[in-house]
């Protein structure tokens, strides 16, 4: 079998040359590829990665520029450095030096619809802050090579067994088509590629990895220390986080050294981007074309309903042009591949292609988000230290409340996991002091009082499952289009109360962690769930619209995310998820990915697909 | 910076143009070049504006065994370029900005007969006192007590992200290094983790 572990970790050991991608124009492909992979993110760069690896003939079309991670990058830049000192705008929503290319809430000429809190109808999508938006969803794109993985937290956490069977545990929900045993040996290939550092520490629904293939993790930080110390004292566990950047080099890639904030991306390659890890070492098999700037708008069909290839504007002379293949793989992002599938209608396909069962668009799932911050007085006037570290968290608390969940004492199903922030981080742009410790307060006390409290602030962010539902789901607008023609979506959202309760649990957690810490909490802990939950899509877990499921009637896409319907046409990114546990989706639509390209690549050669 | 200072050097003049909506007020953009800092918008605040600024913000961050004053290290400046950046917040600082060292300079003109930048220190000071607290100010100094806790958030801000102001408060990151050491011995045991 040619896609053993050990081929793979051939494949990886291979040096590569980095990254200054070619990119071709639309004169100069092929007449017919075998593949086109529409999307270069986490699922498509993935998915470009094995088929040309496989000899494969790709062409990968992206919405946005071409972008090099390793000439683009502010890697040491101070936030002194940014216009606005890095400080979020409408432009820039996460900072300046975020490596977010064109995107963000918004894209420019590309609006989506939403309503707005108390107000009837639709509206174009506008807000940038999540904190003041009053939008029912938000959604975040970027337009660049390389998609959300240039600029995502790196956390890279395995869905466990309960994961993919949730509605044989608990009766909500859908079961996914396969099991934690069909995905477990994709989980290693995807770490052993990635670079995913991480402990194996036998919990429950937690998986462990094969042996060798974690990286050692970073050794905690101060605050992480007396977090931990805090979180036995309530029966909270707090271990290693599963990060994919390398603390060991890996496949010619340099290990991280632990400075510059990892949402920047990484010039030195230390992190996960599929701009340095998959895009590069794909188009060097010489198998793989590359055109930027192509949005695609539609799949196109012969008359016995197959896929034949993708119309696509070149954004550069607002063209409309064709790629032609024998199969097409979408990875344009859940949302996004689902409204390519609803624009793509013709009299075989009325209601958009793949949608037999109605189920494109719907589902959409986002993560159950809350959070809280303490400020602690064991961490005030410490001796300055180095606490940079990898930039993101080192530990974290998996889920640990299963036991009492099983027992019938919690009033809500599944789970979240916790992430901490704080520490002496490059200061930025506002206040180091929040207002209820410094109103008065101003001259040289006021610099006594930043350096006393600087580095005593903890923050405690929930991330937790979402249940699917059928009020939560995007269609195309019947009126609205983008700069390119291009029917857009508008979004329907609801959280019940099964996710409410959840962020209201996160709230009471957080403030008795911060108590358990001997802290303060800045503010109070917002106990009305419906209020401490974030907006949905607010934490970018954007899964669901196009699920994989056990037949054609109640799913889009079977297990090997092949769309029921047209045997020729796959979707690869967060789309398949059936359910989103609390695990942060990247890792699954990679490995989901290198599971179904594989395949495919069996099938090509077995000749099943044309 | 040479640019901003120059522009905020010619004043009113700039102001005029800027609001008459004339593409002087260009914004960062969704993609600009992240390695090199450019202002794109024109600087709104007056000479004396920037002036009264600077006392200001020496008020609220002197110059100390530390580290030097606001001023020195260019705040002021920094807050022009703030409250002239087109997008609404910073749209929103600077009514409250502006509003804010009229306000001052009534005040000044009041008690002591002066302009603001003429007071002495303890005079300036007196004013600061009576609006530094938004919780203990008297009802007729709320909109100023508003005025000061923006300008304190801003001089903070614009201070604590210098090289100055980040030494000052004890951050000694952004180094490169082959492993990650965790917390010094020190650092154990000031937190009780010996």
């Amino acid at each position: 079998m040619r896609w053993s572990v050990q081929y793979l970790l051939e494949l990886c050991a291979g040096k590569f040359e980095g990254a200054l991608v070619p990119v071709i124009t639309p004169r100069k492909t092929l007449p017919v590829y075998d593949v086109i992979v529409v999307g270069s993110g986490a699922g498509g760069g993935l998915a470009g990665y094995i088929l040309a690896k496989a000899g494969v003939k790709v062409i990968m079309l992206e919405a946005g520029r071409n972008y090099d991670p390793l000439t683009e990058t502010p890697m040491f830049e101070t936030t002194h450095e940014a216009p606005l000192r890095d400080a979020p705008t409408p432009d820039k929503p996460f900072g300046f030096f975020d490596a977010t290319v064109n995107g963000g809430w918004t894209v420019p000429d590309e609006p989506y619809m939403v309503k707005r809190r108390g107000k009837e109808g639709w509206e174009e999508a506008s807000d940038w802050d999540t904190q003041s938006a009053t939008q029912n969803f938000m959604w975040w794109r970027p337009r660049m090579l390389g998609g959300r993985t240039n600029h995502w937290a790196r956390v890279a956490l395995r869905m466990g067994p309960y994961d993919f069977k949730p509605r044989s545990r608990d009766g909500m929900g859908f079961d996914w088509p396969i099991t934690y045993e069909d995905m477990a040996s994709w989980y290693d290939k995807t770490e052993a590629l990635i670079g995913v550092w991480g402990t194996n520490e036998g919990m429950e629904n937690t998986p462990d990895s094969a042996p060798g293939v974690l990286l050692p993790p970073p050794r905690p930080r101060g605050y992480e220390m007396l977090a931990r110390r805090a979180c036995a004292k309530l029966g909270i566990p707090m271990i290693p986080s599963h990060q994919a950047i390398l603390t060991k080099p890996l496949n010619g890639r340099s290990s991280c050294f632990y400075a510059t904030d990892c949402g920047r991306g990484c010039s030195i390659r230390a992190n996960f981007q599929s701009t340095t890890v998959l895009i590069p070492p794909a188009i060097e098999t010489g198998c793989m074309d590359l055109i930027t700037d192509a949005m695609v708008r539609e799949v196109t069909t012969d008359k016995s309903g197959r896929a034949t290839g993708v119309i696509y504007i070149d954004k550069a002379s607002g063209r409309e042009s064709r790629a032609s293949a024998r199969v097409v793989v979408l990875c344009a992002s859940g949302c996004e591949s689902a409204r390519i599938l609803l624009n793509s209608k013709s009299a075989l396909f009325p209601d958009g292609l793949a949608n037999g069962s109605g189920k494109v668009g719907r589902y959409l799932m986002d993560t159950v988000g809350s959070d809280l911050t303490g400020q602690i007085p064991a961490l005030e006037n410490c001796p300055p230290h180095n606490e940079d570290g990898a930039s993101v968290l080192h530990l974290y608390s998996p889920w640990w409340l299963y036991k009492e969940q099983r027992a019938g004492k919690m009033d809500f199903p599944r789970g979240y996991h916790i992430e901490l922030s704080g520490g002496r981080n490059m200061p930025e742009m506002g206040n180091p002091l929040p207002a209820s410790l410094c109103d008065g307060v101003y001259g040289k006390k006021l610099k006594e009082e930043a350096r006393r409290y600087y580095g005593s602030f903890v923050s405690f962010a929930g991330r937790g499952e979402m249940i699917p539902n059928e009020k939560a789901f995007c269609e195309i607008d019947p009126g609205r289009k983008d700069k390119w023609g291009i029917p857009v979506l508008r979004f329907h959202w609801d959280f019940s109360e099964r996710e409410t309760r959840q962020a209201a649990h996160m709230q009471k957690t957080f403030s008795d962690i911060i108590g358990a810490l001997g802290g303060k909490v800045i503010g109070s802990p917002q106990l009305d769930g419906a209020k401490a939950i974030a907006i949905g899509g607010t934490i970018i877990h954007e899964v669901g619209t196009t699920c994989m499921g056990a037949d054609a009637k109640s799913s889009v896409l079977n297990q090997w995310s092949q769309a029921w319907e047209i045997p020729n046409l796959f979707v690869m990114d967060g789309g398949p998820f059936v359910s989103n546990a609390d695990k942060n989706p990247t890792l699954t639509i990679l490995a989901l990915a290198m599971r179904s390209s594989s395949w495919l690549v069996e099938e090509l050669r077995k000749g099943n697909l044309g | 910076m040479q640019r901003m200072i120059a522009v905020a050097a010619a004043g009113s003049l700039v102001e005029g143009r800027v609001f008459a909506g004339t593409g002087l007020r260009a914004a960062i953009g969704t993609d600009p070049n992240l390695r090199a800092k450019v202002i794109p918008w024109d600087l709104v605040l007056s000479g004396p504006e920037v002036k009264s600024l600077a006392v200001l913000c020496d008020l609220i961050l002197p110059a100390d065994a530390h580290s030097p004053s606001a001023s020195a290290v260019g705040v002021p400046e920094f807050i022009n370029e703030w409250v002239s950046a087109p997008y609404p917040q910073q749209e929103d600082d600077l009514k409250l900005v502006r509003e804010g060292l009229r306000w001052i300079e009534r005040e000044a003109a009041a008690t002591f007969g002066k302009r603001f930048n003429e007071l002495t220190e303890k005079e300036g000071i007196a004013i600061c006192d009576a609006i530094c607290s938004i919780a203990r100010a008297k009802p007729e100094h709320a909109a100023a007590a508003l005025f000061f806790a923006k300008l304190r958030d801003l001089a903070a801000g614009g201070y604590y992200t210098t090289p100055e102001g980040s030494k000052d408060i004890g951050y000694i990151g952004n180094k490169p290094m082959a492993e990650f050491p965790g917390p010094p011995p020190e650092v154990l045991k000031h937190l009780g983790l010996e």
